[in-house]
């Protein structure tokens, strides 16, 4: 009935986080002091937290987008208030949180998982990376 | 039916993805996460349906098929419209530029 407004709520707070991780990266990079000139850098195989978080929160809309387009296919969405038909009185709207509190936070619980295991990848992908350089080196 | 048709655009999408050398350029990685992103979350919902169906999940009516199938295409639809909408917004190739603003200054 409104399964997906847990996934917006995740998605609404992933939003702000990468926000938060920019801001704090471009802060971080002020820091971070000048290379002599001449000097080269070698290449970093490390993704920053706010491009990581970004993938959760990408993940999360472009779902909800589809979903909430669902529920507007089913009548369970309106464009007018309560915007939740199961909003409407109070037999539904015991309906609609049961959902929301099981079948909205196990969608929520499975694209962080899905998230999770992406970010496993990139960290085995990382360190293999990394112990090819210093090989090399 | 509608998990089922979004499934197979999230790994058609991947697939292209992963192939594709403009991949960054073309944007196509919208197009992923829209499609994983809604497939995962109908995933849930069709363990939930199941767990409440149980086999008669398996059977729906043809009428029902028909309806999730046209949902389906609908929602695929809708993923491309709006990666049409952001590739247009990013204008990579400045197409739309040029045609906008070329002219004028001709």
């Amino acid at each position: 009935m409104a399964c997906f407004v847990v996934p917006v709520a995740e998605a609404v707070i992933a939003t702000a986080a990468v926000q938060i991780a920019k801001k704090h990266e471009k802060s971080q990079e002020k820091l971070e002091c000048k290379l002599p000139e001449g000097a080269v850098q070698a290449p970093e195989y490390k993704i920053s937290v706010s491009r990581k978080i970004s993938w959760l929160r990408n993940l999360l809309w472009g779902g909800v987008l589809l979903l909430a387009f669902e529920h507007l296919w089913h009548g369970e969405l309106t464009p007018y208030f309560p915007f939740l038909t199961g909003a409407t009185n109070a037999a539904d709207a015991a309906t609609m949180l049961h959902e929301m509190a099981t079948v909205g936070v196990a969608m929520s619980l499975l694209v962080t998982a899905v998230w999770g295991v992406m970010l496993l990848a990139v960290k085995v992908k990382e360190t293999k990376l990394s112990k090819e350089k210093e090989i090399r080196e | 039916m509608t998990l089922l048709i979004s499934v197979f655009a999230a790994v058609i999408s991947t697939v292209v993805w992963y192939f594709c050398a403009g991949r960054k350029k073309y944007c196509l990685n919208v197009l992923c996460y829209i499609f994983w992103g809604s497939s995962i979350m109908w995933f849930v919902d069709a363990v939930f349906e199941y767990a409440e169906l149980k086999a008669a999940y398996f059977s729906p009516a043809p009428e029902d098929m028909l309806n999730d199938a046209f949902l389906g295409l609908s929602v695929v639809a809708l993923g491309l419209i709006v990666w049409v909408i952001v590739l247009l917004i990013k204008d990579p190739n400045k197409v739309i530029r040029d045609a906008l603003f070329n002219k004028k200054s001709k």
